[in-house]
């Protein structure tokens, strides 16, 4: 029984810290300005392919080296996905504060193309990029020295784009022309692949009957890591202190000389950020595919919506429940535990696989809201909803 | 008539220990125009949060004409009689003042009879009547978010009396506006006093004292005084807190 | 008073004949479709068109949520979903009675060997005409209640909805035994004794659904216009204010979001019958966003836009995604971006800013708002006019 019951705490922690890390960066973006990524769940895809990468990598160096290719990985998951994250800030969310509906939209137009870029990237569609990018933005560096740039602006931009558009388009099409599959070849492709966790994160930690997987060991360890990384920045650095300014008041925070377009792609960046970490921690658990993200975000988003604005601790303890209550439903554990009480016990049968136990939490979640709308940690004060 | 339309007692909301409103006991007449006035943070805005049921009081009762207002909602409170208007004018700005006018005259204010009930003739001419009085018969069909500042304000005062309440809350309506204006705004107000009840929070000083017969001064959420505008001016508690000692010549 | 109330009457007169030409346009338009485009279109495109049409009824519902009442709903799936099963359990249980099963195959299939319960009632085709409105529309005004009034709006609103997608995807495809799962409800038989493949049969669903098209617009239309309509407008801009106006948002949040969730419940019914199939796939988180864009693409807060919006996207989708099925994602995700960047007032809204700048450019001396000549505002008369008394 005690086994039992710790197996059952472990696996539910095991799985709130996966939501944890995956929510992390979203609750600090959500809370900071207002804005739900929904393409948060392709910046976890874009860390898992970028572990899948540096693992391949180090698969050539070889030798000791590629039992630490995770920790590599750990880091580039975070850049790369920081400067996707930096980009999309700078490139279409600025221009969306304010507008919460409609950056719901966007990030959801940049989650379908971040799905189909990893399934069909390869040499061509890398270099077309890199070359209308080259064309495009350096006509409009070039040309906005001019003095007379505001004028011109909008016939440069209709000339240019297609311009540039037309000239990567050729140049892509001639190279595949010329070079066929060595260039055409999809890098990842649209099936799953699988990332081999370094052998010191396979097998488990016996205890009685029962085994504690490292792989998950690990990913609990790396959660709490980033928790107390995020606290430790938020609290004790200027940067953060920055970031709760503009948190808790945007205009007076702008007044007072603190630089919020800078302190949103920052945090942008570092939600993001935190969404490859996280990626690159799923990828433990299995393959990874294109709709990976897919599988998270909803789950994250409850989390935000459970754990309300604001507040890390609220964040932590509603990815906890959360992941606690999917994992004894789901598990069945809970109808298990039930049996003397025959009519819920059906009912919790009825509800126990992982994909039926989310039917319950989610009617959980419902009830929930009917007690505290605001979620666990809501904001008080005369501020709210003027 | 002189019955209490509005009373407080031992009214306190406290946010996470902070108390905005402190104990406070607050009372006046039907018919009655009454100013508020007080120090920034003195509670005046949370102070109208709880008398329209925005804010919901921590300790002591609301009553308004006798009846207690807790645990009612903001509409239900606004259905018995009591309608606000907002420091930043609040009106419906992709609706005309006409329409925002018929909105809130609309004496069924239920889904349905939203949905079925025609507007009355009556209704109509009163509408039109406000429009006139509010100064925005011109301008009656064109979005209200064409309008300037000044006419948002008064749109959003014709809104309240649509409303036909029977106390008005209103919160600084002549913030950013300009001498002129002001002066209507105090004209419109003198004239609703007529017929209604009103509590006006303001800052302006040369505004209270256009339209002010009895001022209330705020104090951390406590009333520090009462009385006539120049009772109040000459009260050293007011002047030490709130006017400060060296604007008193200003005054 | 007189000299008054004379253009406030003449202004109803003027915007009854204008209600009087739109409803003519509207039914010009909808005999055009069912006379005029079968002898246009091949059978295959005749046939999409009536898809189409389908999806715009829910279109139509979307643009009254989140257009008029500015709430973001991403699982409208479900209730399309809903309506389409609603049917879809109906022709199921068309079984002739000389057949050696007297389930639907895949029951047999999974081994049941009684009908469920809830399968029942199905048999009864009345049941489930009013089932495919009622479903939805009371599932919706649930779900709508427990939300709404605990004033839970904006993103929270829209991502509840959403999780609402994956709960009800779960729920359908993990059930084979009762709904087939993953595969769905398909091969369908005969409807009221007629086959339902025969050209002669999907034609008179092509029919009903323009017939039902302008049945929703109408109801749209007059939900949008008048008190009613402007009040949702309100709830949108500045909803804490309407309750200090004295009303209740929750009443009318609820009752436009059931309506909405009606229109898409019979949306899924004649997509249904159209395609021959109704699947766990149409409670896909992209499907119920997807119905968003065609409103965005359209012109939210015009329905004529979000008629056009959905029949313009999903040809496009159609033609590309044929073309090329790779392109097809990259360009939807652009579309999703451009609309909200650069046309936040879809074709509609680009459409009338052009018209301005042509008056321009023609030389006609664009009419400024000023004060206070209003009254020879054309666009205001218009708008005026469109709103109606």
């Amino acid at each position: 029984m005690i086994t039992g019951l710790f197996e059952a705490l472990f696996n539910g922690i095991s799985i709130g810290a996966v939501l944890l890390i995956a929510a992390l960066g979203l609750a600090i973006v959500f809370g900071l300005m207002g804005v739900i990524n929904l393409a948060h769940g392709e910046l976890m895809m874009l860390g898992a392919y970028t572990t899948f990468v540096v693992q391949n990598g180090f698969k050539i160096l070889g030798g000791p080296l590629f039992e630490f290719y995770i920790l590599f990985a750990l880091v580039f998951a975070f850049l790369v996905t920081a400067a996707v994250g930096f980009i999309l800030e700078r490139g279409v969310i600025r221009y969306l504060y304010g507008r919460p509906l409609e950056t719901l939209l966007a990030t959801w137009g940049v989650s379908l193309i971040l799905q189909q870029f990893v399934r069909s990237v390869n040499w061509v569609l890398v270099i077309g990029i890199a070359l209308f990018c080259l064309l495009f933005f350096g006509a409009m560096w070039i040309l906005s020295r001019r003095p007379d740039f505001q004028r011109i602006r909008n016939w440069v931009v209709a000339v240019m784009l297609p311009l540039s558009l037309g000239i990567a388009g050729a140049t892509g099409a001639f190279l595949g022309q010329s070079f066929q599959l060595a260039v055409t070849q999809p890098w990842f492709g649209a099936q799953n692949l699988d990332v081999t966790a370094p052998s010191w994160l396979r097998g488990g930690l016996p205890i009685g009957s029962f085994q504690l997987p490292y792989a998950r060991l690990f990913i609990i360890g790396l959660t709490i890591v980033c928790v107390v990384g995020i606290y430790v920045f938020l609290q004790l650095t200027p940067w953060g202190l920055r970031i709760r300014a503009v948190t808790q008041n945007r205009s007076m925070s702008a007044c007072l000389g603190i630089p919020t377009e800078k302190v949103d792609a920052l945090t942008f960046a570092l939600g993001s950020g935190l969404a490859g970490v996280a990626g690159c921690a799923i990828s433990l658990l299995g393959s990874v595919g294109p709709n990976t993200g897919q599988n998270y975000i909803v789950d994250t988003f409850m989390v935000v919506v459970v754990g309300g604005v604001g507040k890390l601790v609220g964040t932590i303890v509603a990815a906890m429940a959360i992941g606690t209550a999917n994992y004894l439903i789901g598990s069945g554990t809970l109808a298990l535990l039930l049996t003397p009480v025959k009519p819920l016990a059906d009912i919790f049968t009825f509800f126990a696989t992982t994909s039926m136990a989310k039917v319950l939490v989610f009617a959980l979640i419902i009830a929930f809201l009917q007690v505290r709308p605001g979620g666990i940690f809501p904001q008080k004060g005369r501020t709210v909803d003027a | 008539m002189n019955a209490k339309i509005l009373e407080t007692e031992n009214v306190t909301v406290s946010f996470d220990g902070f108390k905005a409103l402190n104990q406070l006991n607050f009372s006046m007449d039907t018919g009655e125009l009454r100013v508020v006035i007080g120090p920034n943070g003195a509670g005046k805005t949370t102070f109208l949060d709880v008398i329209s049921g925005k804010v919901q009081p921590t300790e002591g009762r609301v009553l308004f004409k006798g009846r207690n207002v807790k645990r009612l909602r903001e509409h239900q409170i606004a259905r018995l009689g009591i309608g606000r208007k907002f420091q930043t004018p609040r009106i419906y700005l992709n609706l005309t003042p006409r329409e925002n006018l018929e909105i809130t005259s609309n004496r069924h204010k239920n889904v349905f009879g939203t949905l079925f009930r025609r507007s009355s003739t009556d209704d109509k001419r009163k509408v039109v009547l406000l429009l006139e009085t509010i100064g925005l018969t011109a301008k009656a069909d064109m979005l209200s978010n064409l309008l300037s500042h000044g006419e948002k304000q008064r749109l959003e005062i014709g809104m309240l009396v649509a409303q036909s309440p029977d106390l008005l809350l209103v919160d600084e309506p002549v913030a950013g506006l300009t001498d002129e204006e002001t002066q209507n705004i105090g004209d419109l107000l003198l004239a609703l006093a007529q017929s209604h009840s009103i509590l006006v929070i303001e800052h302006d000083m040369e505004f209270v004292r256009q339209i002010a017969r009895k001022v209330t001064v705020l104090h951390e959420g406590s009333v520090l005084c009462e009385g006539s505008i120049d009772e109040v001016q000459s009260n050293p508690r007011v002047i030490e807190v709130y006017l400060g000692a060296t604007n008193v010549a200003s005054l | 008073m007189a000299v008054d109330a004379a253009p406030r009457i003449g202004g109803r007169k003027r915007s009854q004949r204008a209600l009087l030409i739109e409803g003519a346009v509207v039914i010009v338009l909808a005999l055009l479709l069912i006379f005029l485009m079968p002898a246009v279109l091949s059978g295959f495109r005749l046939s999409l068109m009536g898809r189409f049409l389908a999806l715009a009824i829910a279109a139509l519902g979307i643009d009254l949520i989140w257009g008029y009442t500015g709430m973001l709903s991403l699982g409208h799936g479900v209730f399309f979903a809903l309506g389409g099963y609603a049917l879809g359990m109906h022709l199921k249980l068309q079984i002739p009675p000389d057949a050696s099963s007297q389930l639907p195959e895949f029951m047999s299939l999974y081994g049941v060997t009684e009908i469920p319960w809830f399968w029942q009632p199905f048999y009864s085709f009345n049941f489930s005409v009013a089932a495919i409105i009622l479903i939805p529309t009371l599932l919706g005004a649930l779900l709508g209640y427990l939300v709404f009034r605990n004033r839970i709006r904006g993103v929270y609103f829209s991502i509840l909805t959403q999780a609402a997608t994956i709960v009800f995807f779960n729920f359908f495809n993990g059930q084979q035994k009762l709904f087939n799962g993953t595969n769905g409800l398909t091969d369908f038989k005969t409807l009221l004794g007629a086959d339902v493949n025969d050209p002669q049969t999907q034609f008179t669903f092509y029919t009903l659904t323009v017939l039902f098209l302008v049945m929703s617009y109408t109801l749209c239309r007059w939900l949008t216009s008048g008190r009613f309509g402007r009040l949702l407008i309100a709830i949108r801009d500045d909803e804490s204010r309407v309750r200090f106006s004295g009303y209740d948002p929750t009443g009318f949040k609820v009752v436009v979001f059931a309506v909405s969730a009606a229109l898409a419940g019979v949306a899924g019914a004649m997509f249904t019958i159209q395609t021959g199939i109704i699947s766990p796939k149409a409670m896909d988180i992209a499907f119920s966003i997807e119905m968003v864009i065609w409103v965005a693409v359209g012109g939210r807060a015009n329905l004529v836009g979000a008629v056009l919006g959905a029949l313009l996207v999903n040809f496009g989708k159609s033609l590309l995604s044929e073309q090329f099925p790779e392109i097809w994602l990259f360009f939807e995700g652009a579309l999703f971006l451009i609309v909200v960047t650069v046309l936040p007032d879809g074709m509609v809204g680009w459409v009338r800013s052009q018209r301005n700048q042509l008056q321009a450019l023609l030389g006609r001396r664009r009419q400024l708002v000023t004060y206070p000549s209003l009254e020879e505002n054309p666009e205001v008369e218009r708008e005026r006019e469109d709103i109606g008394n």
